[in-house]
Parts: structure tokens; C-alpha cells; sequence
């Protein structure tokens, strides 16, 4: 390990250096993720509010599900994804497998349980404070689930970034789905697991350097958002 | 015992008044406990008629009820000849002991419940509210800064902002200080020279004092009586309710929980 310190210090030089290649695999990573976060959110925020307002028979169960399913493992969800986009598969025609879509489809299920368990444990709060004021008013249920979401904006937040968090370091999915192929799937931990296992650990160490920083911003930003609610009181 | 007084004796306005309401019957139980049991009553439309009584006696299950929140276990409620259903419900409003506020600024509080109206009409509406309840230099202001009081005064010009026919009031200054709770009785007699329907629930006798047309005495899940509040201040028919003002009067009438 006398490497060490040089291995690191050739990491920090490829990331100050602007290196492209380092920087193309960042942005795909950055896109592939995003997407799925966005995805995630424009499913899993609306179905965590409906299960915190909806009182239906099996609703307890749902949530049960959500939560577990909080905790996919992530090689489970890309072999699913694999077995409906290969080209046997009910997808397979649309010959989607080993492309940034499919990567994005396996974080989108990755994350979406995550984003609707989160949402639907922070707006059931909500709506338990909420509840006879809404009811009182003679809302309708849509118009309960937009007033949760909007009210509970802060704590959603923190549940997209927490979804980010997962999608940007997961690697067990995108790897199975993405093929890591090189300028067309290759992200940033499947870069990592390649290359360590090829012994280039300054090309690995540099991308672990910036997945690090970016779970140091997603915790900062999860913070401010944190602050800022609670000196609103919108906590 | 549950003759309603003859100042109050009502006829029905026909038509679309939601008056006079015709409590029968009416039960309420949870767990095996009677909380609301056979409870009948008639009240008018014009009184401001307070609903006093001792903790856990039922006085917030009994409003919570009569406005259709909860769903009693027997009995029947009509108001003005019509079953509690959501049209009625929608003429009315209630304001909690806790204010419920929405975690927006004061003003996008009222927005919430005038969005049927066009922009111009709502902001003027909005304005004519904060000013009326001493609140429009925190107009902006996120609602959940505000002191108890501006909580309250907030949360009662939201229920008034529909012109409801009711406005049902839990304790609603029972956490407040006597300049908060004066400031708050003043709007509800404002409220009520509009022409609105209170109902408030209370256990501060001074309050009740002050505020009541009418006394529904009310004790473990029962009424024990109905009079004119200067009837029933004078002489109460029910030894529950004699109970309660003489001991009141041992330990004096300030009651600030």
C-alpha cells in the first residue's frame, strides 16, 4: 500500500484536471439518476400522499410493502428489469436493454418505493394534524393530496434527495441493465468496480472522491432545506 | 329537562335556513363507553349558544357531531328539516381549541378556502379579513410564527371567510391569555352580529358568562339543562350544574388552563 498517497494524489489531479472522460461518466451518471429521481418523485409523492389521506381496507399492508420495498436490493431490481427488456423479454422489442433508459427504468423502481414511503410517513403526520380541518372544509381527496404535498414541500424534499442519495451510489442495478459499456452506460460506480478490479485505482479513486462529495452536498442540502423549514415553522 | 326556553322556541323558517337544528336521540359511544348518550336538543338560528361543562363531560364530541365529523352511534340531527350531508356541512365552519393552520403565510391561509372566487374580489375579501381580526401587518407572515392569539384570530377569520351560517368554536381560547381572549370574544361577536349561528363549546364559566344567549349544561355525555344564560346563571335546575358554579366560585372564576 505504498501506492497509497501517489494513487491519491493522481485521483485529485484527474478530477481538478477536468479529465473528459471522467467528466462524460459524472454527466451520465448525473442523467441517468436525476431522471430517475424525477420519475421516482412525479410517482412515489403523489402515492405516499393518497396512502396518507385514503382510507381504504389493505392499506396498512400497502404500507408494510412500501417500506419493505424501501430496502430493494438493487441486483434483485436490475435482474427484473434485464429479464422484461431482453430482447425475450414482454419489452424486448424495444431493444431498450444496455442503454441509459434502462438504467434510468431500474433506479426509477429502485427509488419510487423509497420516495412513497417517505412521503407517505411525513404527509400521514401531516394529515393527522390536517384531518378535521380538511374534513371540516369538505375538501375533496385530490384536493387534500395537492394541499399535503404543497404544505409538506420541506420534508418531500428531503425525501427526493435521500432517493437521490441511493439511485447516484447504487451500482448493482445499473451495472446488470447498462452493460457498463464504455461511452454509452459506464457511470460512475460501475466505473469504480470495473476499474478496481482492472487494479486502476487512481480512475476508481477519483470517481469515489466525487460520489463522496456529492453525498457531502446532498447532506448539506438536506440540511439547509431542514433550517430553512423549521425557521418558516413549515417543519 | 331538555325543553328548549321559551325565548328560543323556534319555528320552521322553511325554505333554506338551516334552522332550527333537532337534536334526537342522539348517542355517541366508543370502546363500550356511553360518551354522548340520548342527548336531544333544539337550537335557533340567532343566539350565540355556548356549550358548558366540566372536562371530558362530551361538549367537543356533541360539536363535533352536530357539524358531521364524527358519526354518532344513534340518533338523528336535522338541521332546518335537513339530514347532516356535506351540502350542509358546507355552511358551516369550525374552529379548534389548537389552531389549525396550514404551513403558509397568513393571508395564503385565507386564499386557501377563497379560491373560488375571482382574484380581485378574493384579495379584497382577504383584506377586509385580516383587518377585521387585527392581523394585517402580519399579512405575509408565516402562519405558524404568529402568537397563540394571531394563531386563533387567524384561524377564526379563515372560518369566517365563507360567510358560513354556523361557526362552531372549541375552546377557543383555552390556552390563551384575558387581553388574547378578549380581543377573540370581540370577533365572535362580530362574527354573530352578521347574522351567523355560534355555537361554543367552553368550560370557562367566565366566558360563558360572557358570551351566552343560551347555556346547554352538559355532564358525562348528557344535557342536564337548557335556559337563557341569565335564567341559568341566576337558577340552575340541575344539581350537576350547581356543582359546577359553586365550585367554580370556591377556587374563583379564572380559569386559564
Amino acid at each position: 500500500m505504498s501506492d497509497s498517497g501517489s494513487i491519491l494524489t493522481l485521483a485529485l489531479s484527474l478530477v481538478l484536471s477536468g479529465d473528459a472522460e471522467l467528466w462524460s461518466i459524472i454527466g451520465l451518471s448525473l442523467r441517468v439518476s436525476l431522471t430517475a429521481v424525477l420519475l421516482a418523485c412525479l410517482i412515489g409523492l403523489p402515492l405516499g400522499a393518497v396512502l396518507s389521506v385514503a382510507r381504504f381496507r389493505g392499506r396498512g399492508a400497502v404500507a408494510a410493502l412500501l417500506n419493505a420495498f424501501m430496502g430493494l436490493p438493487p441486483v434483485v431490481v436490475g435482474l427484473a428489469v434485464y429479464l422484461v427488456l431482453s430482447r425475450s423479454g414482454p419489452l424486448g422489442v424495444f431493444g431498450l436493454l444496455y442503454t441509459p433508459a434502462a438504467m434510468i427504468i431500474a433506479q426509477t423502481i429502485l427509488v419510487t418505493p423509497l420516495i412513497a414511503a417517505l412521503a407517505r410517513q411525513s404527509l400521514a403526520d401531516l394529515h393527522g394534524e390536517y384531518d378535521e380541518l380538511f374534513r371540516s372544509l369538505g375538501l375533496s381527496a385530490t384536493e387534500k393530496v395537492s394541499a399535503l404535498i404543497w404544505d409538506g414541500r420541506y420534508s418531500l424534499s428531503t425525501a427526493a434527495l435521500a432517493g437521490f442519495g441511493r439511485a447516484i451510489a447504487e451500482v448493482g442495478a445499473v451495472i446488470i441493465v447498462g452493460g457498463n459499456i464504455e461511452h454509452v452506460t459506464r457511470v460512475m460506480t460501475t466505473t469504480i468496480a470495473l476499474e478496481t478490479s482492472k487494479g486502476n485505482l487512481a480512475l476508481a479513486m477519483a470517481l469515489g472522491i466525487i460520489l463522496i462529495l456529492l453525498a457531502l452536498i446532498v447532506n448539506a442540502a438536506v440540511m439547509a432545506l431542514n433550517r430553512t423549514a423549521r425557521r418558516l415553522a413549515y417543519a | 329537562m331538555l325543553k328548549p326556553p321559551e325565548e328560543h322556541a323556534t319555528v320552521y323558517s322553511g325554505g333554506d335556513s338551516l334552522f332550527p337544528l333537532e337534536v334526537s336521540g342522539l348517542a355517541f359511544s366508543d370502546r363500550g363507553r356511553n360518551l354522548v348518550d340520548n342527548v336531544s336538543l333544539t337550537l335557533d338560528g340567532r343566539s350565540r349558544t355556548v356549550i358548558l361543562g366540566p372536562n371530558g363531560a362530551g361538549k367537543s364530541l356533541l360539536m363535533r357531531l352536530l357539524h358531521g365529523l364524527l358519526q354518532p352511534t344513534a340518533g338523528t340531527i336535522l338541521w332546518g328539516g335537513r339530514p347532516l350531508d356535506a351540502a350542509v356541512r358546507a355552511r358551516q365552519a369550525m374552529v379548534f381549541q389548537r389552531p389549525t393552520l396550514l404551513r403558509r403565510s397568513a393571508e395564503e391561509n385565507l386564499r386557501f378556502v377563497l379560491g373560488h372566487l375571482p382574484r380581485t374580489a378574493r384579495d379584497a375579501r382577504i383584506t377586509e379579513l385580516l383587518a377585521d381580526a387585527k392581523l394585517t401587518d402580519i399579512r405575509t407572515m408565516p402562519a405558524r410564527l404568529l402568537s397563540g392569539g394571531e394563531q386563533q384570530r387567524l384561524a377564526i377569520a379563515r372560518a369566517r371567510a365563507a360567510d358560513p351560517d354556523v361557526l362552531f368554536l372549541d375552546e377557543p381560547s383555552a390556552s390563551l391569555d384575558p387581553a388574547s381572549t378578549h380581543a377573540i370574544e370581540e370577533l365572535i361577536r362580530a362574527i354573530h352580529a352578521e347574522g351567523t349561528k355560534i355555537i361554543l363549546v367552553t368550560h370557562d364559566l367566565g366566558q360563558a358568562r360572557r358570551l351566552a344567549d343560551d347555556v346547554v349544561f352538559v355532564s358525562r355525555g348528557r344535557i342536564m339543562e337548557h335556559q337563557p344564560a341569565a335564567d341559568f346563571f341566576l337558577n340552575q335546575r340541575s344539581d350537576a350544574a350547581r356543582a359546577y358554579i359553586e365550585g367554580r366560585l370556591d377556587i374563583g372564576t379564572v380559569d386559564q388552563s
